[in-house]
């Protein structure tokens, strides 16, 4: 599995937001790309999902998936990919849940609809939610009923149990206490390990980033201005920005130290 | 899901009262004589004191008001100074004929205005919304007296395809008499299984139901396209569409459901409104309904009627106001903890 | 976003409005010219005294032609003429009614939101048993009470109206009245009406305004409407509704009568809901989102 991104640009109307020369995402890794608000991160990533044209952007530039051009996918094509291959989960858990609808509904419709029977999909989506260190029964409440970390633990469910391969989190921790944040951060570990799925995590907290990721990358303007193991880039980082950002993190203990 | 409805429930009777009150106070503001019009114009002066008894106009303006309240409760709605026949019954056979027209109406407006709104939501700010909008604004600023006159010159007068008036033709009367168990000679027509009626009173609701549908249709056309477009704008159709489902499952299932909300709010006002706007429709084309009823009674100084047709409509209104609530708090599992 | 934006282009701020508010500018323009025949009536109209008590019984009803374009009426009055008149009395109409009934509603909803408690729950009961009326029944209702005529329609469509304004301002104010300022300014010891007229009142009236430009349309068919049944002007007012209704019976064979007249109804409600809808998209917040 391997997710190429090359010169990727995202405009609204005359406004260029995204201007990524370059990004990759292979195999079981976590890769994360951080910056501050209107860095263009979140762009990208739902550039790379094909979402930004139903946002009104426009998009130029190449996403691959395994050789797979992306950009140009019709709306038929994107549904085998998104979903069964990329998976997305978002930044208000409890927003991003149909409030008219119980979870389960959503959940085992979207299983029925990448193939799965009835019955399949009831057992693969409990199954899921088991594996999130969630009750099955929750699937039977609607999003209000949920706290903001079960609704996004249960996000993060549909993605293992629709097997992507790869995750887009969106900020999935910044609308959330501090205490839930860490069960997030764990259940996004236990993917990787125990399932294998490729994470892209955008944030713009790099305290996060840096006990989560393998790699990041450091967005600015809509450009990556950094990238690197995330170990190396952070300890010490070659571009002014970076350093910026380091200083401003807040910290006990010793300074250098960016493992919080 | 209980206490909700009581509330609701308490909370109308309470209006339902405060609009007969109001009503009455206005009706005995009506200029003129009652017992003048009740006793006729020829009558003698004692026969109109007997007349004066014979209603109650002698007595405190209050003890009237309390006596009526109490006759409305025990479903004694007063008669008629002008059909000499009890109020009720003159509004069991009025009030059907508005309900039949009414509902048609807005089986038609649903019929046109959701798919109308869904288009134009789907193609936003491309051609068929331009359209649609261009439509949806002739639709709800035409004047309904003076569509109802032009479609009865051009259907019914110029080509002929269509009756212009009456709810269905007289002379059935007499060659398939229909026998009525709800008043509205479409649904009876159909429960008796009588076809010459049936075909007749189909015919004859099309022309003033197209005439009552088309502001409905257009307010419902841009309010499904507004509340559709505002859901499609939030996070969970995102997460929905990052869930693999096209367009056609996101406006069909995951939008349509979110947005229903202030559509049904809508059709129920609208209907309400509709309810009350029958006037123009009923003028026009002869329909026996409450508003040829109201216009009637107004011109005839018939206070019990006139009260009793404001009584009606606002049950009415009050109900369907219920009604409305209950199902949003059926739809949107939100309305419920309120 | 922050990204690096081209700059704005300076001169076209007019033309940049046009184009982001399509359906505003529409409906001003038309209205801007129904507004300019109603003011320029007596003027532009070919028989002004048509208007009036005249009649010309040698031209009674007599199809359009060059020196009456939209025909003559049952009395032979040049009917171009009359709705020329008409657009003056309705856009009168429309404005008066949308005065009185901001006039009555607006302080109602302001004193009910700050008042609160008993006083409020009884201002919105009353305002609850009026919207329970149809409002059609109850300001023919009303007319006839008065006795028909332009005047007194005005007023029984005000009745009618006011309740939404008191509704909507209760809602705003009610809110408006939680905030930061508005506690500041009581501590301070400012007056309550001050507080009120000066600080809740124009906060509340974004929907008000939003409302205004709705009902206007809505106005103007409710009074077409009831002229149409007789209980509103009365001949020789030259009311649109009124016309529409005098030329009912010989619509088949004199179809002038009605059509010019409808249409100008129509017309004019098409402005006035186009500005209505423009205003809206204007005031709405959400606007600032990209789309």
């Amino acid at each position: 599995m391997k997710l190429e991104v090359r010169d990727l640009g995202v405009w609204f109307a005359d406004r260029r937001v995204v201007e990524v020369d370059s990004l990759e995402l292979d195999r079981g890794e976590t890769l994360g790309l951080v910056g501050e608000t209107g860095s263009g991160k979140s762009m990208t990533a739902y550039a790379i999902a094909g979402l930004a044209p139903g946002m009104g952007a426009r998009v130029e530039g190449s996403v691959q998936l395994d050789g797979r051009e992306l950009t140009t996918l019709s709306q038929g094509a994107w549904r085998d990919i998104r979903g069964r291959r990329i998976a997305m989960i978002f930044q208000a858990p409890i927003s991003s849940l149909n409030p008219v609808f119980r979870t389960g509904d959503v959940f085992t419709r979207a299983l029925q609809l990448h193939g799965a029977s009835k019955a399949e999909a009831r057992t693969r989506a409990a199954e899921a939610m088991r594996s999130v260190s969630l009750s099955p029964d929750l699937l039977r409440r609607y999003p209000h009923q949920l706290s903001g970390g079960q609704a996004q633990r249960i996000a993060i469910a549909q993605a293992i149990a629709l097997r992507a391969e790869v995750l887009i989190a969106d900020e999935p921790t910044s609308a959330l206490d501090v205490t839930v944040q860490a069960e997030i951060l764990e259940q996004l570990q236990k993917l990787r390990t125990e399932e294998g799925i490729a994470t892209l995590f955008i944030s713009h907290d790099l305290a996060v980033v840096s006990g989560l990721c393998d790699r990041v990358a450091i967005m600015r303007d809509g450009r990556i201005v950094e990238r690197g193991p995330v170990r190396e880039t952070l300890t010490s980082p070659q571009h002014a920005y970076t350093r910026e950002l380091l200083a401003a993190v807040p910290r006990l203990g010793e300074a250098g130290s960016a493992h919080a | 899901m209980i206490r909700f409805t009581a509330h609701r429930l308490a909370l109308g009777v309470l209006v339902v009262v405060g609009v007969v009150v109001l009503t009455f106070l206005i009706a005995r503001v009506i200029p003129g004589d009652p017992a003048v019009t009740y006793a006729g114009p020829r009558a003698s002066k004692a026969q109109l004191e007997r007349t004066r008894r014979q209603l109650g106009l002698e007595k405190p303006v209050v003890v009237q008001l309390g006596d009526y309240l109490q006759g409305i409760g025990r479903g004694e709605w007063g008669t008629s100074y002008r059909t000499k026949r009890p109020v009720l019954s003159d509004l069991r056979r009025a009030l059907p004929a508005s309900i039949e027209l009414v509902t048609a109406g807005l089986i038609l407006a649903l019929m046109i205005g959701l798919p109308l709104g869904l288009v134009s939501a789907r193609y936003h700010g491309q051609a068929p919304d331009v359209l649609v909008r261009f439509i949806s604004v002739i639709g709800v600023s035409l004047p309904v007296f003076w569509l109802a006159l032009i479609l009865q010159l051009v259907f019914a007068q110029r080509l002929g395809w269509l009756p212009s008036a009456g709810e269905y033709d007289p002379n059935l009367y007499y060659t398939s008499p229909l026998t009525s168990y709800v008043q509205m000679p479409l649904v009876d027509a159909l429960l008796t299984g009588n076809i010459p009626v049936l075909e007749s009173a189909f015919s004859h609701l099309i022309l003033p139901a197209l005439v009552v549908a088309v502001y409905p249709a257009g307010l419902l056309a841009r309010m499904v396209r507004a509340s559709v477009l505002d859901t499609l704008g939030e996070s969970h159709i995102r997460m929905v569409r990052s869930l693999g489902f096209g367009d056609r499952a996101i406006l069909g299932r995951w939008a349509l459901r979110p947005a229903m909300n202030p559509v049904v709010q809508v059709t129920a006002l609208v209907f309400a409104y509709s309810l009350a706007n029958t006037f123009l429709v009923e003028a026009v084309f002869d329909w026996p309904g409450l508003g040829s009823y109201a216009a009637n009674s107004l011109q005839a100084l018939d206070t019990p009627a006139v009260v009793g047709v404001t009584l009606i409509v606002a049950i009415v209104y009050v109900v369907l106001n219920l009604i409305v609530d209950i199902a949003q708090a059926f739809i949107d599992p939100r309305v419920r903890l309120r | 976003m922050t990204a690096v934006a081209a700059p704005a282009p300076g001169r076209a701020g007019a033309l940049t409005f046009v184009r982001r508010n399509p359906t505003l500018t529409a409906g001003v323009v038309l209205l801007v010219l129904i507004g300019l025949v109603a003011v320029l009536a007596p003027w532009l109209a070919p028989h002004p005294e048509d208007a009036g008590t005249a009649t010309h019984p040698f031209q009674v009803l007599r199809p359009p032609s060059h020196s009456h374009p939209f025909g003559t009426d049952l009395v032979g009055r040049d009917l171009l003429t009359r709705v020329m008149y008409g657009a003056r009395l309705s856009l009168r109409i429309v404005i008066e009614v949308l005065l009185l009934a901001g006039l009555i509603g607006i302080p109602l909803g302001l004193v009910a939101a700050y008042a609160g408690g008993a006083v409020d729950q009884v201002i919105m009961r009353i305002t609850d048993v009026f919207l329970a009326f149809p409002a059609l029944l109850l300001s023919l209702a009303i007319s006839f009470v008065l006795t028909p005529s332009v005047g007194n329609m005005t007023i029984a469509i005000a009745v009618t109206w006011w309740p939404w304004y008191t509704r909507l301002v209760r809602g705003e104010a009610a809110s408006v009245i939680t905030r930061p300022y508005v506690e500041s300014a009581q501590t301070l010891g400012v007056s309550h009406t001050r507080v009120l007229f000066r600080h809740v009142l124009p906060n509340s009236m974004t929907p008000v305004i939003v409302q205004m430009s709705l009902d206007a349309g809505g106005i103007l068919l409710t009074a077409a409407s009831i002229s149409f049944l007789g209980l509103g002007a009365q001949d020789p007012t030259p009311e649109w509704g009124l016309m529409v209704s005098q030329g009912a019976q010989y619509f088949s064979t004199q179809w002038w009568f009605v059509t010019f007249a409808g249409l100008a109804i129509l017309l004019t409600a098409i402005a006035f809901n186009l500005i209505g809808d423009g205003v809206r998209e204007l005031l709405d917040p959400r606007r600032v989102i990209t789309r």
